[in-house]
């Protein structure tokens, strides 16, 4: 901007202005734009802070019902969409154009000005100036001036006066005037891409009311309404699709408010393939999709890779690796009873995104398979290998409804977890998906698989085996209390204490140790008064318990090596024996695990699903031109300084002899302006000097 | 001709049209070709490695460096020693496990020990020169601040090294896992310390004055402190493999502009407290006398918030260039990209100020360090309160 008062500008006197005078004057006034821009910066930090793109339900979460209304009154989940916040960037738009019409003529006349009517005086007035008086005619004092401006790239218009003088006005920089023309045209320029790309009549339909949003997810585009589809259209939009493996799709699904509108593509897209490639360290290093194009109008197809970064771009569309997940990968899964006296062990095949029927101890439970991950990256505090990260293999997920009602949500881990140097299965319970996983440690037998546990806890649930042990245990337990003295009375009084044992048994595989706890001590208060006899009962049911549990382990491993009994095999090791711990750990946590049955993903078909965007946005061609243009403005009015140069040549009154007046201005920069002014008035002095000595030569000869 | 005419004919010389590359030195040729040779040299040994723009990129560089130096005298030894040193540096560096072998590395010059000794320098610069500025009495040519000024060169030229080195350290954690070294919080932190000092030491000479050099590298100084928690309390000093959306040659121009604009804002607001301290001291005080005049603090501020705006436009635009390549689109009021528009607009409306109404002084020094505010917020604010898609630089 010059710095010249805005009287230059467009405006008529204060008295009988018409309306539209006064309009524009307030339009483009600096005060109305930097209220303007106040605004549009409150409210993109309200967009800033208040999160976007958030489902309507998620805010209601946050914000409760009394403040959700407010704010969606007031647009705020969507904010750069809002009718208030696209009224500020069209007023901004509206001003800034305005402020250029007044003012752009005052500047194309600056840069096409030569200021050729400065006398004199007001030369001497600038702080610049310099004079010479020299032994020249003025033509080679005009000769050396004019190589003087022409040198410096200075461009220049002579004006020859009445009284014989010359005045040279020169200016160079002029482009300094382009950079705010081109600056703030830039704005404008960038602001109608931008409104273009913000869909405005996608937006307007929706006010009208034409266009209906659908809410339901998970459904086919098939059975979608008409009313909530969108024909292919010239307009800008940003929709998501997922696509599984070996699947097409022509359609992308626009949010819109609490839902979402179906936007038809004009071609189709087929997934071939997608992958991820990883780092050595497990960590993703790139997605990948093989897509293949379908055009049906223009008869085309062909086949591209798009990743990250890489997007691909037909008809105006680009389409761009942005998600992937999972398509309906097939999992084999086995099905281990962990309640109930139920035998043997269930295969199951179900899908990702499918439900499956289940029988457990007559009951029918409904499974619903819900994702399946093929890697997942954990931090590794290990530090040896320089590694941070590993893979510790797949992962599924699924929700089953329980007896109470209740709808759980599990998260299983195909391989065991190696913590702190054990290995266990997990599977993680919430019963929510704002609440965290709690984890279920199943630890894993020697083989690494859950056959030990499971035969535990077979020989628990099960009435033979658990009968088994609850009479070898009692038969134990009475003769170490010498309450019998041999096996014959043993064996005749084990048969009541073993149906105590077995009762303790299914209450811990219910209800956990506390309950047996609490059980045992109801039970010895009630049958004895005397402290000492209750310790002997205390002492007795416990030692019962524990060697039920104990018979039971070692018949597991006994079963497991093949032989009769553990003595055998030359006893347990120390290994088993942290086993047996950690076992009993699990069944303490089996009741609260809830769920009747622990699913062992054994094999898995992985069917991906990429995630894309595809997006049009006709106005980007327009944005970058006009973010060019703003470069460029930006780079002329910073560096290139627009600046005025005079030389007023004159004969003297003595004859042969001419005065010469060099001044200049400076935009702005006074001490930079000041430095050039003086290499202009050094070459011009040389100039002048050889002028004059080669003269005086010529009158020499 | 006679002698007179001679010699005023070669003076005249100097003023023709291509009379600047005449009186360029020796130094500035061998700096020209030692350019060209580097950026040859580059080409040939990993020209087949490079993206079409990443080739376009190299010879920008070189294209940019070269009347850079002939420019910035100074940048033309610190630019040829740094580059010597990492040369040197990748030489003996076959594995990381030459880093804690080899003395050199170990101390000297992997990315580790340079970033530390770039930490030591410019800690001792701030006090160096607020020294200088306190007991030098206005001396110009004072001891104490010429090896401030060293030491601010050094940590300069210790910071540009590190970077340079961790560049090779990160190829050599294994096949394709190499990247360039301005992901994360803690590459950008070393970025901003030396870029905001380079920027200062520009100035510095320009204005042939040291007085504000305390100011400047109390910013700098706050950086070093973040980057030292964040080294030792958060172990951020790990090279890890980008993410695939950080994968594209746009990361080489759209950070390192966003951070000559952090630096040049920096400069401005130390230079605003500076103006401000000496506006609020007695005219006839110490500070009054040592610290430049109100108009060179004045001038100075303008000049590198106009350098800071340029250089922020073209990277808030090469950003928007990049979403639209990895995010969806130009624009997605993602909330790095609206804060972006914030500092965008405030210092749009300083300049306006200065340039429309002539605002000048104290108001414009405020709004200078309110500015850096607003840019603190928009470079970590956001990545540490905000959610958003721009969560790579996250603590």
């Amino acid at each position: 901007m010059s710095s010249e008062s805005p009287a230059a500008a467009r405006q008529t006197p204060r008295k009988g202005r018409t309306t539209s005078a006064i309009l524009i004057e307030f339009l483009g006034s600096m005060n109305l734009a930097i209220t303007l821009l106040v605004a549009l910066g409150i409210g993109s930090i309200i967009g800033t802070v208040l999160v976007q793109e958030r489902t309507w339900s998620e805010h209601m979460i946050d914000f409760g019902p009394f403040w959700f209304e407010v704010f969606r009154r007031l647009g705020l989940y969507d904010v750069y969409s809002a009718s208030w916040y696209l009224a500020i960037l069209t007023f901004l738009v509206i001003s800034t154009s305005v402020c250029m019409y007044r003012y752009t003529p005052t500047v194309l006349k600056e840069m096409t000005r030569y200021r050729d009517h400065y006398q004199a005086t007001s030369l001497r007035a600038l702080s610049n100036q310099r004079e010479w008086t020299m032994g020249l005619v003025p033509e080679q004092a005009r000769e050396a001036t004019q190589q003087t401006f022409r040198n410096k790239g200075f461009r220049f218009r002579d004006k020859s006066r009445k009284n014989g003088q010359v005045l040279y006005a020169g200016m160079k920089g002029r482009s300094n005037r382009l950079g705010y023309i081109f600056t703030h045209a830039a704005i404008v320029v960038i602001c109608v891409g931008g409104l273009i790309d913000g869909d405005l009549l996608l937006k307007w339909n929706e006010w009208r009311g034409n266009l209906q949003v659908e809410t339901r997810d998970d459904i086919p585009v098939s059975q979608i309404d008409d009313s909530r589809k969108l024909p292919v259209r010239p307009g800008s939009f940003r929709g998501t699709t997922n696509i599984p493996e070996g699947r097409a799709a022509n359609v992308t699904f626009l949010p819109l408010r609490d839902g979402y509108v179906v936007q038809e593509l004009p071609f189709t897209i087929l997934v071939e393939d997608f992958r991820i490639q990883h780092y050595p360290d497990g960590q993703p290093r790139s997605y990948e999709s093989d897509l293949r194009i379908i055009d049906q109008e223009y008869d085309k197809e062909f086949t591209q890779t798009i990743r990250v970064n890489e997007p691909l771009t037909y008809r105006g569309h680009s389409i761009y690796q942005a998600s992937f997940g999972d398509g309906g990968s097939n999992l084999d899964l086995r099905i281990w009873p962990l309640r109930g006296g139920t035998e043997g062990v269930e295969q199951l095949e179900a899908k990702v995104f499918s439900q499956a029927e289940v029988n457990i101890g007559g009951q029918r439970y409904t499974l619903s398979i819900e994702d399946f991950e093929l890697a997942n990256v954990r931090p590794d505090e290990l530090m040896e290998g320089g590694t941070r990260h590993r893979n510790v293999g797949p992962t599924f997920n699924y929700s089953m409804r329980m007896r109470d009602g209740r709808v759980l949500e599990f998260e299983n881990y195909m391989l065991p977890i190696r913590i702190d140097g054990r290995d266990y299965y997990l599977s993680g319970v919430r019963p929510s998906p704002d609440q965290p996983f709690r984890y279920l440690h199943i630890p894993a037998g020697p083989d690494r698989s859950l056959d030990r546990f499971m035969t535990f806890l077979d020989n628990l649930r099960q009435t033979e085996p658990r009968r088994e042990a609850a009479r070898s245990a009692a038969r134990y337990v009475l003769l170490e209390l010498g309450m019998v003295e041999d096996q014959e009375q043993a064996r005749q009084l084990s048969g009541q204490m073993a149906l105590s044992a077995e009762q303790m048994i299914q209450q811990l595989l219910q209800e956990g140790f506390e309950a047996v706890s609490e059980g045992v001590e109801a039970r010895v208060q009630a049958g004895a008064n005397d402290p000492e006899q209750q310790a002997l009962l205390r002492d007795f049911s416990h030692m019962l318990l524990e060697r039920t549990l104990t018979n039971a382990y070692h018949n597991a491993v006994a079963e497991e090596a093949g032989v009769q009994s553990v003595s055998d095999m030359g006893g347990l090791t120390e290994d088993d024996r942290l086993f047996y711990e950690e076992a009993l750990a699990a069944l303490s946590a089996l009741p609260g695990y809830t769920s009747p049955i622990f699913l062992e993903l054994t094999g898995f078909e992985q069917v991906q699903s990429t995630g894309l965007m595809i997006a049009r946005a006709p106005g980007a061609g327009i944005v970058y031109f006009g973010s060019a243009m703003l470069v460029l403005g930006l780079f002329l009015m910073f560096y290139v300084p627009h600046r005025r140069l005079w030389a007023l040549v004159e004969q003297d009154e003595s004859a042969g002899r001419t005065r010469i007046l060099l001044a200049g201005v400076g935009q702005r920069d006074p001490k930079a302006f000041g430095k050039e002014f003086e290499r202009v008035a050094q070459e011009l002095d040389l100039r002048l000097r050889l002028a004059e000595s080669k003269g005086g030569e010529e009158v020499k000869t | 001709m006679s002698t007179t005419q001679e010699k005023l004919a070669n003076e005249l010389k100097d003023h023709e049209r291509g009379a600047y590359f005449r009186r360029l030195s020796a130094f500035d040729w061998i700096w020209a070709l030692a350019c060209i040779g580097g950026g040859l040299s580059a080409y040939l040994l990993y020209g087949e490695y490079m993206a079409y723009y990443e080739e376009i990129i190299l010879a920008l560089t070189v294209a940019w460096l070269i009347p850079q130096g002939w420019h910035w005298k100074a940048a033309r030894p610190f630019t040829l020693i740094v580059g010597a040193l990492s040369v040197l540096a990748v030489s003996i560096y076959p594995d990381l496990g030459a880093a804690q072998e080899s003395f050199l590395l170990n101390y000297l010059l992997s990315s580790q020990s340079a970033i530390m000794w770039m930490c030591v320098f410019f800690l001792g610069a701030t006090v160096l020169y607020f020294a200088d500025l306190v007991l030098s009495g206005g001396d110009r040519d004072a001891f104490l601040g010429k090896v401030a000024t060293a030491f601010t060169w050094l940590g300069s030229g210790a910071g540009l090294l590190g970077l340079l080195v961790r560049w090779w350290e990160t190829h050599l954690h294994g096949p394709g896992m190499g990247y360039f070294p301005v992901s994360n919080l803690y590459e950008v932190f070393v970025l901003l310390a030396f870029t905001t000092a380079l920027i200062y030491l520009y100035y510095e000479g320009r204005f042939r004055t040291r007085a504000l050099g305390g100011f400047v590298m109390l910013v700098v100084s706050a950086s070093i402190g973040f980057l030292l928690w964040y080294h030792f309390g958060q172990e951020a000093r790990h090279i890890e493999p980008l993410i695939p959306a950080l994968q594209s040659w746009w990361m080489k121009v759209h950070v390192p502009t966003n951070f000559v604009a952090y630096g040049a804002f920096g400069v401005a607001a130390m230079v605003g407290v500076a103006y401000l301290v000496r506006a609020r001291s007695h005219p006839e005080s110490k500070a009054a006398q040592r610290l430049p005049s109100f108009d060179q603090m004045d001038d100075l501020m303008y000049k590198c918030i106009a350098l800071g705006f340029a250089f922020f436009t073209i990277a808030t635009i090469l950003g928007a260039l990049w979403a639209a390549e990895a995010w969806g689109g130009y624009w997605s009021w993602d909330p790095k990209e609206t804060w972006s528009l914030i500092v965008w607009l405030n210092y749009a409306a300083w300049l306006h100020m200065r340039f429309t109404k002539g605002w000048r002084g104290t108001p414009m020094a405020w709004w200078s360090i309110l500015g850096l505010l607003v840019t603190t917020f928009c470079f970590l604010g956001v990545n540490i309160f905000l959610s958003g898609l721009h969560s790579y630089g996250g603590l």
